[in-house]
């Protein structure tokens, strides 16, 4: 098992957000999930890349805690994040950006194989590789903030709402993409509004409700099950 | 026409004292958007350790003057630098996650401070830096004979400039600055330590002020315990004038408020030097608020 959270708790200020939930990932997954905004599924992300801390429970990472670990030691361990809502470097060139992805290696001929991977997998950023990120279209920006989350190496890729405000070619091409860098060994957990493409991407599915996990199955099952149908898939299936 | 270059790069040179001012407050703004209230005290902590460094030392008889002069810079900047990374420890990172008037408020308590200790360290009359340090020649350029340390100040100013664009903006933890002002949570999952870089900017921006305060004695001889207020008020006004954050903006704006300034004083009225600054403050809040070179891209969400 590569990451694990067990009873995890998280609160902002009084108000607890998360109440205890359990989650499993195995190495080479795509696991994804699901739920209504509020549901607390950015704020699981967030609480393993340590941005926000648990207030009772345990994340483990090998089975070794890392839920105090810094956020900036996270990386490091192997995990990044592509956030919701994109959070590029607005005023940063696109090739600082992806630079800025990979502040934690120090190997310049790494980091240059990594940028020309990645620049194969996304070959818009790389025409336009010397503009400034805040003035990409919204899919270009999806892309940089996925690309710069690649550039470190990750073994775990967590992907906050990445289909979020694109038009639908762009989001298959988006779930391609995630796709073929799963099938480059990475580890991914997919946060998606998008329920039917992100369960028929994934292998395991996991459905949150105001703060805990109400369902965990395989993605298939997820698919054909009535109440996830009508609840987040827009009525009956097909 | 010599008049007007005569007031022309004696805007320059005062304009360089502005900007490396302003780039403490501006890069403070950029990661914290805080103004650093105490940041004009810093400046002034620069000239008189300055002063009692080149008195006590007497590092400008052992080594001659030109090296003696930048050694001691070079531990001024060192020292303030030290300064600021306290005060940030001690009266904002506690403060970090509260409301933002606290930190206004403890800016303010920190520069009555400074303030105060610099009364009490140095006394509250005014001192004079030694006479004669440097040559006192003029050189000759474009036909206009202009002294060696107004050509040495913006020189200086300037090169420091350069090298604090260098760093920001072509070294690794430079752009990490510029991330880190842009967007801290998305720093972090960067691999960013947010807490260093903020404490790198508190003893950049005051290491900077620190050498203009050094400069400002040696240009003027004279120095007290208040200088900081009208220097960091302009300087702060120069920050605006470019674009608050913006680091190539406060250089701008710190040279164009020289300038303007210097020759508005001649020009106008010398009784109308410090009005003219406010003016410009005044009128870059009700025409441009973001500065001249602030906000140029807009962020699409
Ligand atoms: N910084 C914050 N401060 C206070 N409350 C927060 C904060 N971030 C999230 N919350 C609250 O925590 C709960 C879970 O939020 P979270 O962002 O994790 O939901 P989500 O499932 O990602 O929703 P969405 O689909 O809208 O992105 C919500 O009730 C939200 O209001
Ligand atoms: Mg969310």
């Amino acid at each position: 098992m590569l990451l694990e959270l067990r009873d995890l708790h998280v609160n902002y200020g009084n108000v607890e957000a998360l109440h205890g939930i359990n989650l499993t990932v195995n190495e080479g997954e795509i696991v994804t999930i699901l739920g209504a905004n509020g549901a607390g599924k950015s704020t699981t992300l967030n609480s393993i890349c340590g941005l926000v801390k648990a207030s009772k429970g345990e994340i483990l990472l090998d089975g070794k805690p890392i839920h105090t670990v810094p956020a900036h030691n996270i990386v490091k361990l192997g995990i990044s994040q592509s956030p919701e809502g994109r959070r590029v470097f607005s005023t940063l060139t696109v090739e600082e950006n992806m630079e800025l992805g990979a502040f934690t290696l120090s190997d310049k001929e790494k980091i240059a194989r990594n940028k020309e991977w990645i620049y194969d997998l996304f070959p818009r950023l790389l025409e336009r590789r010397g503009q400034l990120a805040g003035t990409l279209s919204g899919g270009e920006q999806q892309m940089l903030a996925i690309g710069r989350a690649l550039m470190s190496n990750p073994r775990l890729l967590l992907l906050d709402e990445p289909s979020l405000g694109l038009a639908p070619i762009l989001v298959k091409s988006i779930f391609d993409t995630i796709r073929k860098i799963n099938k480059r060994g990475l580890t991914v957990i997919l946060v998606e509004q998008n329920a039917r493409a992100a369960l028929k991407l994934a292998d395991r599915g996991y459905v949150m409700e105001v703060g805990n996990i109400v369902l965990a199955d395989d993605a298939d099952t997820l698919l054909s099950n009535p109440d996830i149908q009508s609840a987040y898939l827009g009525g009956k299936g097909h | 026409m010599e008049e007007f270059f005569q007031q022309l790069t004696n805007g320059l040179a005062v304009g360089g004292i502005y900007a490396l001012i302003a780039l403490g407050y501006t890069m403070v703004y950029g990661v914290l958007k805080l103004i650093n209230f105490a940041h004009g005290d810093l400046f002034t902590i620069g000239a008189f350790l300055g002063l009692t460094l080149l008195t006590s030392l007497g590092l400008t008889d052992s080594i001659g003057p030109v090296a003696g002069l930048l050694v001691l810079a070079v531990m001024v900047v060192i020292l303030v630098g030290v300064v600021g990374f306290l005060l940030e420890r001690i009266a904002y990172r506690p403060l970090r996650s509260s409301p933002r008037l606290s930190a206004v408020v403890s800016a303010l308590g920190a520069s009555i401070f400074f303030q105060n200790a610099i009364m009490l360290i140095w006394g509250a009359r005014p001192l004079v830096y030694p006479h004669g340090l440097l040559p006192n020649v003029t050189v000759n350029v474009f036909g206009a004979e202009l002294p060696l340390i107004r050509i040495l100040m913006f020189v200086i100013s300037v090169l420091l400039m350069c090298g604090l664009y260098y760093l920001t903006h072509k070294t690794r933890i430079g752009t990490a600055i510029r991330a880190a002002a842009i967007d801290q949570g998305a720093a972090k999952l960067m691999g960013i330590d947010v807490n260093r870089v903020i404490s790198l900017v508190f003893m950049i921006g005051p290491a900077l002020g620190g050498a203009a305060g050094v400069m400002v004695g040696l240009y003027y001889g004279q120095i007290n315990f208040t200088m900081g207020w009208l220097y960091g008020l302009k300087a702060f006004t120069a920050a605006i004038l470019g674009g608050i954050g913006n680091i190539p903006g406060a250089m701008l704006g710190g040279l164009l408020l020289g300038v303007v300034e210097s020759l508005g004083a001649a020009y106008i009225s010398i009784a109308w030097k410090d009005a003219i600054s406010f003016l410009v403050l005044i009128l870059i809040l009700i025409v441009r608020p973001t500065g001249l070179l602030g906000e140029r891209v807009a962020d699409k969400v």
